[in-house]
């Protein structure tokens, strides 16, 4: 769940510089986890650093709902000049140190910033795929992500690493191809999602089917955007994505309720903050992916394949985890990090924990606390160490 | 302190499941790994000695001990250990129940308030023990629960605790012929193997 940070701040430590994406093509049928097919598909992906002769420093970055491949440097986005969504994190001497690690990003399938989804063109009805295009799941991506790496001839990730839907990528990752990675870093994450988590989804999904402009998903083929509808899901996302504590500081509620302020001015600028989200958003970003998305996490349970049972899924696993949470994160909380923690633990396999005190809610895993970069930095290094890179 | 930390060592299973709560900045965690290959985790809610421990590679869990264990189930482990940390916890009583609780055995050890030096301080100089030893002034403690050997033996009796084996060291890392024959009056550091009652 990424909120696309509208200022381009000049990168503070090393930056990757100016990127270009490139494209991997698989022409082979690829059958989805919910019965679906897809006749082949592509990847958008960016790489930063080198990767070593032993081919064994490879990072995987898994991005969350919205997501894409452009997370470090600057590179072309929807015809802008934009700075990737994880810079802070990602380039020479950042946490995740691009001149140790050779790191990897993509674009999910079911995706809509290049890789195959609704909006690229089914070969067989010559439109574009739209309300077609079948349901994915995290174990698909997985599953694309793993087709992706024999294509680089990649056969173990360092680690891979993602917030919120992102982290839980990596944990698939981990219990699915237990040889193919040796660390998952898990942030912001939870095990499965939460009843009110999938009630925030529902509405969200429900603003978007019920705009007129939606036309039963069809609406490219009508040449219209249902943009209120997912301008809508995305206010309420990203207000969901924040705390009471953040956006207290943010829009000066201590200040309104002050003799020289006035509440007026704070419902001035949550709407006017809200609309400007809302509508940037709305005209970025695909209907039918972010329905696509939001039904993929609440779907997501590695649990449910072994009886429910969370201990016996990372039984599976081999990788040493790193789990981070943010202390008002309400969307993701630290419970839920806790939940896997302990069946981490109850599994026997290597794990270690922090919470890191944040304002900032959910969004924290985007930002550049200072905290939250030096657990990363340390953990990161410890791996580059092994690795002798 | 090297001497507990080798007994430790010493007595740790191979391959055993340890859990170390305070466990600083997970040295010991790292060799009871490298010698013994236990699957360790350390808990510790210092953000330095987090890190430090993220650095080398060792397991730890971010939680404040004072909060309780309740989240870690009955007989998960084989070894628990809290070395020079009882004393900085607001319910020790509990603590020790609880580490039985979760491990088959634990271990513990803690500074002696009746060791001389500290005796002497307090007799003669009338004011509160600091030394290299327990190097705080009274304001700024975080030893909240000191307590003598005697007392601890004491506790671990009304607690009905199995005292599997009981070490007292002097200044000098030393099980001495005096602090053998006065251990509350000569031992500085003492430490514990406990296992639940019989």
């Amino acid at each position: 769940m990424t909120s696309n940070r509208e200022e381009l701040p000049t990168p503070e430590a090393g930056s990757v510089g100016d990127v270009s994406p490139e494209i991997a093509c698989f022409d082979t049928d690829l059958s989805l986890e919910n019965g679906g097919k897809l006749p082949g598909f592509s990847l958008v992906y960016e790489t930063y650093g080198t990767l070593n002769e032993s081919r064994s420093n490879a990072v995987l970055i898994c991005h969350a709902l919205s997501g894409h491949h452009h997370a470090a440097g600057y590179g072309e986005l929807n015809g802008n000049r934009t700075l990737g969504w994880w810079d802070n994190c990602i380039g020479p001497g950042k946490p995740i140190d691009t001149n140790r690690f050779f790191v990897i990003a993509l674009n999910n399938i079911g995706g809509c910033h290049g890789s195959t989804g609704p909006t690229t063109m089914d070969q067989r009805t010559g439109k574009p795929y739209g309300p077609d295009f079948p349901q994915v799941t995290v174990k698909d991506w997985v599953h694309t992500q793993a087709l992706f790496a024999d294509h680089l001839h990649i056969d173990t990730f360092a680690a891979i690493i993602g917030g919120s839907l992102g982290g839980m990528q990596a944990m698939q990752w981990a219990i699915d191809y237990p040889a193919r990675i040796r660390n998952a870093l898990l942030i912001a994450c939870a095990p499965s999602l939460s009843a009110q988590n999938i009630a925030f989804n529902k509405i969200a999904r429900h603003a978007i089917e019920t705009d007129r402009h939606f036309f039963d998903g069809r609406f490219l083929d009508a040449s219209q955007n249902p943009a209120d509808g997912l301008g809508t899901a995305r206010m309420l996302g990203h207000v969901t994505y924040l705390s009471a504590e953040g956006m207290a500081e943010k829009f000066g509620e201590e200040r309104g309720q002050s003799a020289e302020g006035d509440i007026r001015n704070v419902v001035r600028e949550v709407t006017s903050y809200l609309q400007h989200n809302g509508k940037k958003f709305a005209g970025a970003f695909d209907a039918n992916t972010y329905l696509l998305m939001t039904h993929a996490l609440d779907q997501f349970a590695p649990a449910r394949q072994f009886d429910n049972d969370l201990t016996e899924a990372f039984k599976q696993a081999m990788a040493r985890f790193f789990v981070v949470s943010f202390s008002t994160d309400w969307r993701f909380s630290p419970e839920r990090s806790r939940e896997i923690v302990d069946a981490l633990i109850a599994a026997g396999r290597d794990v270690s924990y922090a919470e890191v005190e944040s304002i900032s809610g959910h969004d924290s895993f985007l930002l550049p606390i200072k905290r939250y970069h030096d657990i990363l930095s340390a953990y990161m290094s410890h791996i580059a160490d092994e690795l002798g890179s | 302190m090297k001497q507990t930390d080798d007994i430790i060592v010493e007595l740790v299973n191979q391959s055993a499941r340890v859990l170390d709560l305070g466990c600083g900045e997970g040295e010991l965690l790292q060799r009871l790994a490298d010698v013994k290959a236990v699957t360790g985790y350390g808990v510790e809610r210092s953000q330095p000695r987090i890190k430090a421990c993220l650095a080398r590679g060792v397991n730890v869990v971010e939680h404040d001990i004072n909060s309780g264990l309740d989240r870690f189930p009955t007989d998960s482990f084989d070894m628990v250990i809290m070395t020079e940390t009882i004393q900085s916890i607001n319910n020790p009583r509990t603590l020790v129940r609880e580490m039985l609780r979760i491990g088959e055995e634990c271990v513990v050890s803690f500074p002696n308030f009746a060791y001389w030096q500290c005796r002497n301080q307090l007799f003669w100089g009338g004011k509160m023990p600091v030394s290299s030893h327990l190097p705080h002034e009274w304001y700024n403690t975080p030893n909240i629960h000191l307590c003598t050997i005697d007392d601890f033996d004491r506790l671990c009796a009304e607690e009905n605790i199995r005292v599997i084996a009981r070490y007292v060291f002097n200044q000098r890392g030393r099980e001495s012929l005096l602090v053998r024959a006065f251990r509350n009056f000569f031992g500085m550091t003492a430490f514990y193997r406990l296992g639940r009652p019989v």
